[in-house]
Protein backbone atom coordinates (compact mmCIF):
# COMPACT_ATOMS: atom_id res chain seq x y z
CA UNK A 1 0.00 0.00 0.00
CA UNK A 2 1.45 3.66 -0.72
CA UNK A 3 2.36 5.73 2.00
CA UNK A 4 -0.78 8.56 0.27
CA UNK A 5 -3.30 5.28 0.90
CA UNK A 6 -2.16 4.46 4.32
CA UNK A 7 -2.54 7.95 5.34
CA UNK A 8 -5.94 8.47 3.47
CA UNK A 9 -7.01 5.71 5.37
CA UNK A 10 -5.85 6.77 8.58
CA UNK A 11 -7.77 9.98 8.05
CA UNK A 12 -10.69 8.80 6.89
CA UNK A 13 -10.80 6.09 10.05
CA UNK A 14 -9.54 8.90 12.50
CA UNK A 15 -12.36 12.11 11.48
CA UNK A 16 -14.68 9.93 10.06
CA UNK A 17 -14.30 11.28 6.47
CA UNK A 18 -15.39 9.47 3.31
CA UNK A 19 -12.35 7.71 2.16
CA UNK A 20 -12.85 8.78 -1.62
CA UNK A 21 -13.03 12.44 -0.99
CA UNK A 22 -9.54 12.19 0.07
CA UNK A 23 -7.38 12.82 -2.46
CA UNK A 24 -3.34 13.71 -2.95
CA UNK A 25 -4.23 17.02 -3.70
CA UNK A 26 -6.12 17.35 -0.34
CA UNK A 27 -5.10 19.79 2.00
CA UNK A 28 -5.62 18.16 5.37
CA UNK A 29 -7.24 21.35 7.21
CA UNK A 30 -8.66 24.22 3.97
CA UNK A 31 -10.38 21.63 2.15
CA UNK A 32 -10.63 17.93 4.92
CA UNK A 33 -11.48 20.47 8.04
CA UNK A 34 -8.95 18.85 9.92
CA UNK A 35 -8.44 20.79 13.61
CA UNK A 36 -5.15 20.95 15.26
CA UNK A 37 -6.54 18.51 17.77
CA UNK A 38 -7.82 16.36 15.36
CA UNK A 39 -4.36 16.16 13.94
CA UNK A 40 -2.76 15.04 16.87
CA UNK A 41 -5.19 11.59 16.35
CA UNK A 42 -3.62 11.50 12.99
CA UNK A 43 0.08 12.38 13.61
CA UNK A 44 -0.15 9.73 16.58
CA UNK A 45 -1.58 7.03 14.25
CA UNK A 46 0.74 8.15 11.56
CA UNK A 47 3.69 7.67 14.16
CA UNK A 48 2.85 4.45 15.12
CA UNK A 49 2.04 3.07 11.51
CA UNK A 50 5.38 4.30 9.93
CA UNK A 51 7.08 4.23 13.53
CA UNK A 52 8.10 7.99 13.17
CA UNK A 53 7.73 11.18 14.59
CA UNK A 54 6.42 13.62 12.56
CA UNK A 55 7.75 17.26 13.91
CA UNK A 56 4.47 18.87 14.26
CA UNK A 57 6.40 21.79 16.63
CA UNK A 58 9.02 22.66 14.35
CA UNK A 59 6.24 22.58 11.29
CA UNK A 60 3.96 24.83 13.53
CA UNK A 61 7.00 27.36 14.20
CA UNK A 62 8.22 27.50 10.86
CA UNK A 63 4.38 28.53 9.23
CA UNK A 64 3.93 30.68 12.27
CA UNK A 65 7.64 32.24 11.13
CA UNK A 66 6.56 32.85 7.59
CA UNK A 67 9.09 30.29 6.32
CA UNK A 68 7.04 27.87 5.24
CA UNK A 69 3.36 27.66 4.09
CA UNK A 70 0.60 25.02 5.47
CA UNK A 71 0.66 23.39 2.00
CA UNK A 72 3.70 22.42 2.33
CA UNK A 73 3.09 20.36 4.98
CA UNK A 74 -0.46 19.87 4.80
CA UNK A 75 -1.78 19.05 1.27
CA UNK A 76 -1.80 15.26 1.67
CA UNK A 77 1.20 14.45 -1.33
CA UNK A 78 3.70 16.81 0.58
CA UNK A 79 2.90 15.19 3.67
CA UNK A 80 2.76 11.74 2.17
CA UNK A 81 6.66 13.13 1.01
CA UNK A 82 7.73 14.06 4.06
CA UNK A 83 6.75 10.85 5.62
CA UNK A 84 8.92 8.93 3.42
CA UNK A 85 11.85 11.27 3.74
CA UNK A 86 11.27 10.73 8.06
CA UNK A 87 11.24 7.01 7.12
CA UNK A 88 14.03 7.04 4.94
CA UNK A 89 16.23 9.12 7.68
CA UNK A 90 15.38 6.82 10.25
CA UNK A 91 16.42 3.69 8.12
CA UNK A 92 19.70 5.59 6.90
CA UNK B 1 -7.78 16.38 47.89
CA UNK B 2 -8.54 20.02 48.15
CA UNK B 3 -11.74 20.19 45.53
CA UNK B 4 -12.77 23.91 46.23
CA UNK B 5 -8.63 24.58 44.85
CA UNK B 6 -9.31 21.85 41.82
CA UNK B 7 -6.56 20.02 43.34
CA UNK B 8 -6.94 16.39 42.99
CA UNK B 9 -3.41 14.68 43.63
CA UNK B 10 -2.47 14.38 47.27
CA UNK B 11 0.94 12.75 46.95
CA UNK B 12 3.10 11.07 44.00
CA UNK B 13 3.98 7.99 45.23
CA UNK B 14 6.02 6.44 42.48
CA UNK B 15 7.98 8.03 39.27
CA UNK B 16 9.56 6.25 37.04
CA UNK B 17 11.47 8.66 34.84
CA UNK B 18 12.78 5.57 32.29
CA UNK B 19 9.49 3.79 32.44
CA UNK B 20 7.66 7.21 32.14
CA UNK B 21 5.25 5.98 34.44
CA UNK B 22 3.85 7.40 37.37
CA UNK B 23 1.90 6.50 40.64
CA UNK B 24 -0.01 9.12 42.98
CA UNK B 25 -3.12 8.91 45.42
CA UNK B 26 -5.56 10.97 46.38
CA UNK B 27 -7.94 10.32 49.18
CA UNK B 28 -11.73 12.12 48.86
CA UNK B 29 -12.81 14.36 51.06
CA UNK B 30 -15.72 12.95 53.74
CA UNK B 31 -17.58 16.53 53.15
CA UNK B 32 -17.95 18.80 50.50
CA UNK B 33 -20.52 20.56 48.84
CA UNK B 34 -20.12 18.64 45.60
CA UNK B 35 -21.59 15.97 47.41
CA UNK B 36 -24.49 17.97 48.72
CA UNK B 37 -25.92 17.81 44.89
CA UNK B 38 -24.19 14.83 43.72
CA UNK B 39 -26.44 13.23 44.85
CA UNK B 40 -28.80 14.40 47.92
CA UNK B 41 -28.58 11.19 49.95
CA UNK B 42 -26.22 9.01 47.71
CA UNK B 43 -22.90 11.31 47.84
CA UNK B 44 -20.46 9.64 44.82
CA UNK B 45 -17.58 11.27 43.48
CA UNK B 46 -18.42 12.98 39.82
CA UNK B 47 -16.96 11.27 37.25
CA UNK B 48 -15.37 14.30 35.48
CA UNK B 49 -13.82 14.92 38.54
CA UNK B 50 -11.87 11.54 38.32
CA UNK B 51 -11.26 12.28 34.94
CA UNK B 52 -9.77 15.80 36.17
CA UNK B 53 -7.57 13.38 38.83
CA UNK B 54 -6.10 10.98 35.66
CA UNK B 55 -5.49 14.14 34.15
CA UNK B 56 -3.42 15.39 37.01
CA UNK B 57 -1.61 12.70 37.43
CA UNK B 58 -0.76 12.34 33.72
CA UNK B 59 -0.04 15.93 33.99
CA UNK B 60 2.39 15.58 36.55
CA UNK B 61 4.53 12.66 34.71
CA UNK B 62 4.49 14.79 31.58
CA UNK B 63 6.15 17.87 33.63
CA UNK B 64 8.64 15.79 35.28
CA UNK B 65 9.26 14.31 32.12
CA UNK B 66 9.46 17.90 30.53
CA UNK B 67 11.66 18.85 33.21
CA UNK B 68 9.76 21.54 34.43
CA UNK B 69 10.11 23.40 30.97
CA UNK B 70 6.30 22.69 29.72
CA UNK B 71 3.19 22.87 30.90
CA UNK B 72 0.87 20.23 29.77
CA UNK B 73 -2.76 20.83 29.29
CA UNK B 74 -5.38 18.55 29.02
CA UNK B 75 -6.57 18.91 25.33
CA UNK B 76 -8.99 15.04 25.01
CA UNK B 77 -10.12 12.31 26.40
CA UNK B 78 -10.73 8.62 24.74
CA UNK B 79 -12.37 5.18 26.51
CA UNK B 80 -13.05 6.68 29.56
CA UNK B 81 -14.74 4.06 31.94
CA UNK B 82 -16.37 4.20 35.38
CA UNK B 83 -16.42 0.81 36.53
CA UNK B 84 -17.74 1.43 40.14
CA UNK B 85 -18.71 4.12 42.15
CA UNK B 86 -16.55 6.24 44.22
CA UNK B 87 -17.46 7.20 47.83
CA UNK B 88 -16.36 10.21 50.01
CA UNK B 89 -13.45 9.22 52.59
CA UNK B 90 -12.07 6.32 49.88
CA UNK B 91 -8.33 6.48 48.99
CA UNK B 92 -7.33 6.53 44.82
CA UNK B 93 -4.62 4.97 43.82
CA UNK B 94 -3.59 6.85 40.64
CA UNK B 95 -1.52 5.60 37.76
CA UNK B 96 -0.43 7.00 34.11
CA UNK B 97 1.76 5.85 31.75
CA UNK B 98 3.29 7.14 28.25
CA UNK B 99 1.57 5.47 25.57
CA UNK B 100 3.18 8.07 23.02
CA UNK B 101 4.92 10.85 23.08
CA UNK B 102 4.28 13.15 20.36
CA UNK B 103 6.21 16.25 18.94
CA UNK B 104 4.37 18.99 21.19
CA UNK B 105 1.84 16.32 22.90
CA UNK B 106 1.89 13.65 24.72
CA UNK B 107 -0.79 10.47 25.56
CA UNK B 108 -1.25 8.14 28.54
CA UNK B 109 -3.00 5.67 29.59
CA UNK B 110 -4.35 6.13 32.98
CA UNK B 111 -5.99 4.28 36.00
CA UNK B 112 -8.04 5.23 39.36
CA UNK B 113 -8.05 2.08 41.25
CA UNK B 114 -9.22 1.44 45.32
CA UNK B 115 -7.96 -1.41 47.12
CA UNK B 116 -6.48 -3.05 43.97
CA UNK B 117 -9.25 -3.22 42.27
CA UNK B 118 -9.56 -0.67 39.26
CA UNK B 119 -12.68 1.84 39.13
CA UNK B 120 -11.85 4.09 36.15
CA UNK B 121 -9.52 4.15 33.22
CA UNK B 122 -9.44 6.67 30.16
CA UNK B 123 -6.72 7.69 27.24
CA UNK B 124 -5.78 11.15 27.52
CA UNK B 125 -3.82 13.55 24.96
CA UNK B 126 -2.24 16.55 26.74
CA UNK B 127 -0.44 19.64 24.35
CA UNK B 128 2.31 20.34 26.35
CA UNK B 129 2.99 24.25 26.33
CA UNK B 130 6.06 26.47 27.31
CA UNK B 131 4.50 28.01 30.89
CA UNK B 132 2.43 31.06 30.11
CA UNK B 133 4.41 32.94 32.55
CA UNK B 134 7.13 32.41 35.33
CA UNK B 135 4.33 32.89 38.47
CA UNK B 136 2.95 29.30 36.78
CA UNK B 137 5.78 27.72 36.86
CA UNK B 138 6.60 28.48 40.39
CA UNK B 139 3.46 27.59 41.28
CA UNK B 140 3.73 24.61 40.02
CA UNK B 141 7.27 23.79 41.37
CA UNK B 142 5.48 24.92 44.74
CA UNK B 143 2.56 22.63 43.98
CA UNK B 144 5.13 19.72 43.37
CA UNK B 145 6.72 20.16 46.65
CA UNK B 146 3.57 20.08 48.50
CA UNK B 147 2.43 16.70 47.15
CA UNK B 148 6.19 15.11 47.57
CA UNK B 149 7.14 14.94 44.12
CA UNK B 150 10.64 13.53 43.75
CA UNK B 151 13.49 15.47 44.60
CA UNK B 152 15.59 13.46 41.80
CA UNK B 153 12.83 15.17 39.41
CA UNK B 154 12.89 18.94 40.86
CA UNK B 155 14.37 21.69 38.67
CA UNK B 156 17.67 22.47 40.11
CA UNK B 157 16.70 26.26 40.22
Amino acid sequence: MSTFDQVANIIAETCDIPRDTITPESHAIDDLGIDSLDFLDIAFAIDKAFGIKLPLEKWTQEVNDGKATTEQYFVLSNLCTRIDELVAAKGA
Amino acid sequence: MRLEYFQLIDRIVDLDIGAQSIKAEATVPTTSTIFEGHFPGFPIMPGVLLVESMAQTSGWLLVALNKFERMPFFASIKDAKFRQFVKPGERLDLTARVVHEGSGYAMTQATVSIDGKQRCSAQLTLVLAPFPNPEFRSHMTDMAQRIEFPKHAMPQS
